[in-house]
């Protein structure tokens, strides 16, 4: 088996409430991916994650994580996951090391092997010379650390994390994607949601983008971006023959059938025109140079603009303010 | 990170996780941390009791506004409400914090154990906390009033009835802790406790009360009343007191319907 995780016709809906939190979703990470869940705020992704962690009760459909039935055996399933949660929920009653060597015991691993990982772990994450400090002395950054630490604990299959660098300073969120990486090259399976479109390009495999308790799309970042018709931009930087009008650059320009539209950057000292594109942006410099040669201009600058998966996620989810 | 991974194969049959071995570990946990913190714990729990057993059955005998009898019918009142009261506490009030404020609970909730042993869990906790502050009611009794009116001959019956009695308590309170509201919780405990500790027949025999019919019927619905008669019956059973088998009886249908209470509080308030 290499799904790690598997999720099929996912349904639910909380007591009380006129629709579907989650409505039918579906999707399959493999074993040592690394997948992204992407939605505004009340998709259902955090829904679909606490199904997925045994903490909500589905009512309908199968989630199975690590080859466990989440609805059906929890506690087996608990012991092949771990979650890192957008908030600390350390114990704040132990120290930094202490938290790791319980929830250790938690999970049934001896006293040796217990203290031996957390030794080794506190030093993965910096943490080396903190182990003895109270976790309400420690920072956000650090606080994030330790709780990816303790995800580690017990060698979980999949991780789950919840925005893993909301409110981290750069190097933390660098320092944070680094061990992300770190863990799908060691085989884990690690399941992020996030709303930053830059963590979700940089760190995943492929992305499923939420909305409405529904899966609206699933690909890789690559394949999202390049699915968006009309978001890839060319800007070409042109000098026109003396006898030929701007106008009818733009318009000889807007004739090429890879232009779904045409229009001139206004805030360049000579003519640019921003083509809109429904195809690959560097394949069409070529032709636009072959319309612009037979025309005696001249092309003296070009600049690719490539859509971002933050398009694809407006594009789908829409603009409005949730 | 490739040394530390080491995740097994998700291939054959899965390995049972040992829920038992879980299970003591988060005990393990809670005795830890109260044992770093074992001064304020038992500050916290024997000083209204203490207070309690100064002022009634040492103060008020000594101006001559009681009789030393009064001791008698004191002391087994006092320590039921020491075990009763801390065990309350300690599973209302953590888990209101635990589960809106802190979370902290949630690294527990994902162990690999049965939800409802958490729960257990929190129950058997707060029974230990509160057999030890029972115990360290009889030393107080012994200084405070001079004399202990308990053999050792006397031990498997009151260990009996404080386990019993805690179990209820622990159970009640986390039934509070889970039903009411967060914001509510203080106005709650200011509402529920000061009956509780009045009307628990800590003060005063139940069986006297019939005197005052109404308020026997109203001490009569509190669990406690059942664990101060029991625990009088065996320190003091010169004072009319209810029988053994009737305080057992209560404490038992007690501790069901505040045991399924509290499994189904807690249960919603961990899962969705």
């Amino acid at each position: 088996m290499d799904a790690a995780v598997e999720v099929t016709d996912l349904v639910k809906r909380y007591p009380g409430r006129p629709v579907d939190a989650v409505a039918g979703v579906s999707f399959t990470v493999q074993r040592g991916e690394v997948f992204g869940l992407l939605g505004p705020n009340g998709a259902g992704k955090t829904t679909t994650i606490g199904v997925l962690t045994t903490r909500v009760l589905p009512t309908g459909g199968t989630a199975r994580v690590a080859g466990v039935d989440v609805a059906a055996d929890p506690v087996t399933a608990r012991s092949r996951l771990s979650v890192v949660p957008q908030r600390s929920n350390l114990d704040r009653s132990l120290t930094a090391r202490q938290n790791l060597v319980f929830h250790a015991a938690y999970h049934g691993m001896g006293r040796a092997e217990r203290n031996r990982r957390a030794d080794e772990l506190l030093d993965r994450l910096g943490l080396g010379d903190r182990g003895g400090d109270k976790v309400d002395n420690y920072s956000g950054g650090m606080a994030q650390r330790l709780l990816i630490a303790r995800a580690l604990m017990h060698a979980p299959q999949v991780v789950f994390l919840d925005e893993p660098s909301t409110g981290l300073d750069p190097q933390a969120r660098l320092f944070v994607w680094e061990r992300v990486r770190e863990l799908r090259d060691g085989g884990v399976t690690v399941v992020i949601t996030t709303h930053d479109m830059d963590e979700a390009a940089a760190l995943a495999d492929r992305v499923g983008i939420m909305d409405h308790g529904r899966l609206l799309a699933l690909d890789t970042p690559a394949a999202l971006t390049r699915s968006l018709p009309g978001s890839a931009t060319l800007d070409v930087d042109v000098e026109r023959a003396p006898g030929d009008s701007d106008d009818a650059v733009l318009a000889a320009l807007g004739a090429l059938p890879q232009a779904e539209r045409v229009e001139p950057v206004a805030d360049a000292a000579g003519l640019r025109a921003r083509l809109y594109l429904s195809s690959d942006a560097a394949g069409t410099v070529g032709p636009v140079s072959e319309v612009l040669t037979s025309r005696g201009a001249r092309l003296t600058g070009v600049r690719i603009g490539e859509p971002s998966l933050e398009d694809v996620f407006l594009s789908l989810t829409g603009r409005e303010l949730r | 990170m490739t040394a530390v991974e080491t995740p097994r194969t998700s291939a054959g049959a899965p390995a049972r996780p040992n829920v038992a071995r879980a299970f003591t570990a988060l005990l393990w946990r809670d005795v830890f941390v109260t044992g770093r913190e074992f001064v304020p714990f038992l500050l916290q729990v024997v000083l209204q009791p203490v207070f309690l057993l100064f002022v009634f059955g040492k103060v008020l005998v000594e101006l001559g506004f009681t009789s030393s009898a009064y001791a008698d019918v004191l002391l087994p009142g006092v320590v039921s409400l020491a075990a009763f009261l801390t065990a309350l506490q300690n599973t209302a009030f953590p888990l209101v914090i635990d589960f809106s404020f802190t979370k902290e609970i949630e690294d527990r909730l994902l162990a690999p154990l049965p939800t409802s042993l958490v729960a257990v869990e929190k129950v058997v906790f707060a029974t230990l906390r509160a057999l030890v502050a029972a115990a360290v009611m009889f030393p107080i009794g012994l200084w405070v009033l001079g004399e202990l009116p308990v053999t050792w001959s006397d031990v498997p019956l009151l260990v009996f009835f404080l386990v019993l009695g805690s179990l209820v308590g622990a159970a009640m309170g986390m039934t509070l802790g889970t039903f009411v509201k967060p914001n509510r919780i203080n106005v709650v405990f200011a509402v529920v406790l000061t009956p509780l500790l009045f009307t628990g027949s800590t003060q005063f025999p139940w069986p006297a009360l019939d005197q005052l019919r109404w308020f026997q019927v109203v001490c009569a619905l509190n669990p406690l009343t059942y664990v101060s008669e029991a625990l009088r019956a065996e320190m003091a059973p010169q004072v009319p007191h209810l029988s053994l088998a009737v305080c057992a009886l209560a404490l038992t249908g007690f501790l069901v319907v505040f045991g399924v209470l509290s499994l189904v509080g807690f249960r919603r308030r961990a899962l969705d």
